[in-house]
């Protein structure tokens, strides 16, 4: 099978390497992966702040950059949620992108039907669900059976797991103050479960918390998902040299 | 709508004040919590939650539709029951309305129940303006009127304020307004409970005036429909020999069988109860029962304007219950006086700007008072979808113009994001100074003030891929 990696501009830019482990995860399960150059963003940030017609020439661009492709996978419940929600009213060719695309964990559970991707990460775990994955997509338990067939991980519950971190795209910077305290509570809830990482699956909501928790000083790191899934015995996740 | 919060400040400022007082974070918490958890234990004991959920949604819609057709019907009912309909198209004119039928009673107070639309349009001061005083009978009214504050909650309204705060405000202000606080009253709720049943029922019996809102107008019979827990309410509507009701226009529904819905969705959905423990409904007058006059005031106040609106006008399905208030992040931590109306929380943010415009500072920021996280609309036992319309009217305010240093960074991302070639450009730039980007950039303190910046990455992913791959 051959599908296209929409990468997202938050991961491309700020987070390689949730690219490059999903790209990892695909091609270790037999997939063919390409990764259309001419993508950017999907114009969520622009539509999300009231800037309809900003966001509409992206999500064109982005239609067009996966043009023929008939799978486009994303390791972002949040871009998802834009392209599944609001692509109808872009254009006939941004409209037939929406069903096109899933989320990473909806690709891996729903297309491929596996939920052992044959990762190994000896390491306690909590994960936050982030909203658009939760409520706009209904990932329900896609992500944690992913998470509890990886070997050797232990995964713990988060208390108010399904609260919002705060980040909320641009509420994150125009209503700061109460952003900060939703991530304060989330970093506190991460921490009393003991985990030695705080895994989502949005990296703009992860963007957030480990931001919060680098300074806040909190015992816990930040991590995507895909990051998890990529590790194996033989290739383990690289901790960076900051431990958080 | 009233001038009682005008030139409030707009809502990031408000919520920063309410995010630094520790107390009112512990109160909102302590009581959001409580009440979020009891009504998903009650709203999971109905099988067909799903279904009711739609009926009311239509139910709703089609009564919107049709609304100039119900709302004739409805004044055809009242008037052949025996009371009288007025109409108002805003604020002004309905205080004008009500002041001029209680000064025609000779009465110079009034009691008052269940009245959201009579605080968005400021009755209390316009008929203290006059001489008349109007008492909130509500508990937590009562809290808030001799507080001297405002409400912070559509249900709770002193959700606020905690036992020890309550007793101290009885203690000093009941003998300002009448019967005094009981000597030595505890904070104990069943003691709180009593000093303002006692203080009460003194104003019930010697009111001769009541001024009411409603949850329901029936077009088919003319009903008014209350739902309330305390009993107060009943005692306003029906010992005074005169009753107003100031009641939105969206409150109709077009027959009887209408309420089989709203009676279960309702009560559920905002104190977590099968039923609410007093229901009164009331048609015109009736002879030797009840009060001898009826005025049924309609309300407009920018609701006809919300109607014309297509996303927008599904806010006026609300029912007041108030359960996306007690599940929102955002309420929680700014607390009910940060959205500068009488309508907080997230419902408050999208009714609020349609129903008064979205010129002033305040109803500008209240569609960007949320994360749009989306639990409002999960629980809306009518399905407004809350986040739906708040990107609407953010979108209606960017086309006003929006703030400027916002419009011009859209515009930037705009022209990186508008071709790869650029954004490859940018992102090598950023890799290639990365050592030099400062811990906290000037004009980013919004985010540095409370968080670390993420640190660019050696190589993009964009970069990465080139590399690897082609």
């Amino acid at each position: 099978m051959r599908v296209a990696l929409f990468v997202t501009c938050v991961n491309d830019a700020l987070y390689p390497a949730t690219g490059v482990a999903t790209v990892r995860i695909l091609e270790r399960l037999g997939v063919e992966v390409d990764f259309p150059a001419g993508q950017t963003c999907c114009g969520q940030p622009q539509f999300n702040t009231g800037y309809r017609q900003d966001a509409e020439p992206l999500a064109r661009r982005l239609a067009d950059a996966f043009r023929g492709y008939e799978h486009v996978v994303t390791p972002s419940g949040s871009c998802a949620a834009m392209v599944r929600g609001h692509y109808a009213g872009f254009g006939a060719q941004a409209a037939a992108l929406a069903p096109r695309v899933h989320e990473l964990t909806e690709f891996l559970v729903d297309v491929l039907g596996v939920t052992d991707v044959g990762a190994y990460f000896p390491h306690t775990v909590t994960y936050h669900p982030s909203c658009h994955g939760l409520r706009l997509l209904g990932l329900g338990d896609r992500p944690r059976r992913l998470l509890e067939a990886v070997e050797g991980l232990v995964l713990r519950e988060l208390p108010g797991a399904e609260e919002c971190c705060g980040f909320g795209g641009t509420f994150a910077v125009k209503n700061p103050d109460v952003s900060a305290a939703m991530g304060r509570d989330k970093i506190d809830h991460a921490v009393s479960t003991g985990a030695e990482v705080l895994c989502g699956a949005d990296n703009s909501c992860l963007m957030h918390l480990g931001g919060v928790l680098r300074r806040e000083d909190a015992p816990l790191r930040a991590l995507h998902l895909a990051e998890i899934l990529a590790s194996t015995e033989t290739e383990p996740l690289e901790w960076t040299e900051s431990p958080r | 709508m009233s001038g009682t919060f005008l030139g409030m400040p707009a809502f990031p400022v408000a919520a920063k004040a309410a995010v630094g007082d520790a107390t009112l974070r512990a109160n909102l918490r302590h009581a959001t919590h409580t009440i979020r958890d009891k009504r998903a234990a009650a709203v999971a004991e109905l099988e067909d939650w799903d279904r009711l959920r739609e009926a009311g949604k239509q139910i709703k819609d089609h009564t919107l539709r049709h609304l100039d057709r119900y709302l004739l019907k409805l004044e055809e009912a009242v008037t052949a029951a025996g009371g009288t309909v007025h109409w108002a198209a805003d604020a002004d004119e309905a205080n004008r309305i009500v002041t001029a039928l209680v000064r025609a009673t000779g009465e110079t107070e009034v009691v008052k129940v269940k009245s959201m639309a009579t605080q968005e349009i400021g009755l209390n001061e316009a008929l203290e303006a006059v001489g008349i005083a109007a008492y909130e009978t509500d508990l937590a009214e009562l809290i808030v009127q001799l507080g001297h504050d405002r409400p912070s909650h559509i249900l709770v309204p002193a959700i606020h304020r905690n036992r020890g705060e309550i007793r101290d405000i009885f203690r000093a202000e009941m003998g300002e307004w009448g019967r005094p606080a009981p000597d030595g009253l505890t904070d104990t709720p069943a003691d709180l409970a009593q000093a303002a049943r006692l203080h009460l029922r003194e104003k019930f019996l010697r009111a001769k005036v009541a001024v009411s809102g409603a949850n329901f107008m029936v077009a088919e019979t003319g009903t008014l429909v209350v739902l309330e827990s305390e009993g107060n309410g009943r005692m306003c509507l029906t010992l005074p020999e005169t009753l107003i009701s100031v009641v939105g226009i969206e409150k109709t529904v077009p027959t009887w069988r209408d309420l089989e819905v709203f009676l279960q969705t309702l009560p559920r959905s905002s104190t977590a109860e099968r039923m609410n423990p007093y229901t009164t409904m009331w048609t015109g007058t009736t002879d030797g029962d009840g009060p001898r006059d009826f005025h049924l005031v309609l309300l407009d106040n920018g609701r006809t304007d919300t109607l014309a609106d297509e996303v927008g006008r599904q806010a006026l399905r609300c029912i007041r219950c108030s359960a996306c208030l007690n599940v929102c992040p955002v309420y929680e931590r700014a607390g009910g006086h940060a959205y500068g109306s009488v309508y907080p929380g997230p419902i408050g943010a999208i009714l609020s700007p349609q129903l008064r415009g979205t010129e002033s500072e305040i109803d500008a920021s209240l569609p960007f008072a949320s994360s749009l996280c989306g639990a409002c609309y999960e629980v809306c036992p009518v399905a407004i979808d809350i986040p739906e319309v708040l990107v609407h009217l953010r979108e209606r305010i960017a086309d006003q113009g929006g703030h400027r240093l916002e419009r011009a960074a859209m515009k930037a991302a705009g022209a990186v994001l508008g071709s790869p070639r650029a954004l490859a450009a940018a992102e090598r730039l950023a890799a290639s100074t990365r050592r030099l980007h400062p811990k906290r950039l000037p004009g980013a303190s919004a985010w540095t003030d409370s968080r670390e910046l993420p640190e660019v990455p050696a190589e993009s992913f964009r970069a990465w891929w080139k590399r690897n791959r082609t």
